[in-house]
């Protein structure tokens, strides 16, 4: 894929990931949608498969899932610079997609985070904020319940893939009751998977 | 806190290596490095601190790194602690972007990326339970702050609830009981010390 982007296409890419920054609740996650409207749909910078491969390798990839991001501006950067053909002449423009999306995504949050966490931590006495960490502290636990059950469904796409969901509760009731290395589990799952078993 | 990073570079080195063993998400990585194994939090601590980051706007981990960082060592450590957790695993995406193009339809990858994807499920459920414990002192009470767990699961897992509305009802509504709890728990003190 191959596209031409001018200086101002630049500093509007940089707005949308800027506006997009403090929109992020819940998690990068939560703006992928938007950002295929955007990036996919609106303007056409990017591919639907470059899209579904950006999240699919950041999925495999070790670290924060938010790295579908900078993949995205790395496609972007490149297809800018004539696509994958034009080899490593393209890695330039892959960077500054890159560094134009993180900037982007983190500059807003990353700001807001350090200000209001250092105005809680210099409050922490005052009930308000002893209320609003403890009130928080149950409904962010049975998040990570959510997120567990909703990560299950999205790998059991035919909805009858047992084996999976009995990976799934043999991993919670290990990682839970045992201090088995979490590592080993992944590569466990992850050669389950490579042979078809799960 | 019982334990910190003992210098800025434990700090970077500690988020990168706990960035570069989370594969699916982090979190339960840093639940076990920073809780477990080097202490630098205890659990109640930490549900605290995931409740800020998980709220505010942003990467929830890299909230975390920022919030933790910025504790030990201010702005240059939280800086340090977000690089940490960023630039390695940012390396090699960009490295499995070049190299490993072509073999993502492959059948074995796809099946390998969903048997991690389902271990990584059972992580995050895992450190659910894990946390379960920190609510024992809550100051809405064990027992109601178990109610809101299961009402946070069912709304999101279940009815699929757009996470802020559930955040502003359900945790305003929690919220709103633990300050008054909190209030009259502190109004008998404040009135002994009234007293000559």
């Amino acid at each position: 894929m191959s596209i031409v982007l001018s200086a101002m296409d630049w500093w509007q890419m940089l707005g949308h990931f800027l506006s997009l920054s403090l929109l992020a609740v819940g998690g990068a996650i939560a703006t992928a949608p938007d950002m295929h409207r955007y990036l996919v749909e609106q303007q056409h910078w990017l591919s639907q498969s470059q899209f579904s491969a950006s999240m699919a390798l950041a999925q495999a990839a070790p670290g924060p899932n938010l790295l579908f991001i900078p993949l995205m501006g790395w496609n972007v950067g490149v297809n800018s610079a004539g696509g994958t053909a034009s080899g490593m002449a393209a890695w330039p423009w892959g960077l500054l997609g890159v560094a134009t999306s993180m900037v982007g995504m983190l500059l807003p949050s990353t700001t807001l985070t350090l200000a209001a966490a250092r105005w809680g931590h210099r409050n922490r006495e005052r009930l308000g904020v002893r209320a609003f960490k403890s009130g928080m502290a149950p409904i962010v636990i049975g998040l990570l319940g959510a997120t567990g059950w909703i990560l299950s469904h999205a790998q059991d796409r035919a909805g009858n893939n047992w084996p999976l969901w009995l990976l799934t509760i043999a991993v919670t009731l290990l990682v839970w009751r045992t201090r088995i290395h979490l590592l080993w589990l992944l590569a466990a799952g992850g050669l389950l998977g490579w042979f078809g078993l799960v | 806190m019982s334990m910190r990073p003992s210098s800025k570079s434990d700090l970077f080195w500690s988020f990168s290596w706990l960035a570069l063993q989370g594969f699916g998400g982090v979190l339960a990585v840093v639940q076990r490095v920073l809780v477990e194994e080097k202490q630098w939090l205890s659990r109640e601590e930490f549900v605290e601190d995931w409740a800020v980051a998980q709220i505010l706007p942003g990467p929830n981990v890299v909230n975390l790194s920022l919030i933790l960082g910025d504790r030990y060592f201010g702005t240059s450590g939280a800086l340090l602690a977000m690089a940490g957790m960023l630039f390695f695993p940012l390396l090699i995406v960009l490295a499995m972007v070049l190299l490993y193009s072509g073999v993502a339809d492959q059948p074995q990858i796809q099946g390998a990326l969903r048997g991690m994807g389902s271990v990584t499920a059972g992580l995050i459920t895992a450190t659910g339970f894990k946390l379960l414990p920190a609510l024992k002192n809550n100051p809405i009470g064990q027992k109601l702050s178990w109610l809101f767990v299961a009402w946070g699961f069912v709304a999101i897992a279940l009815l699929r609830i757009p996470l802020v509305w559930v955040l502003l009802s359900l945790g305003g509504l929690s919220c709103t009981l633990a300050y008054r709890a909190l209030r009259q728990v502190r109004a008998p003190a404040t009135g002994t010390r009234a007293k000559p």
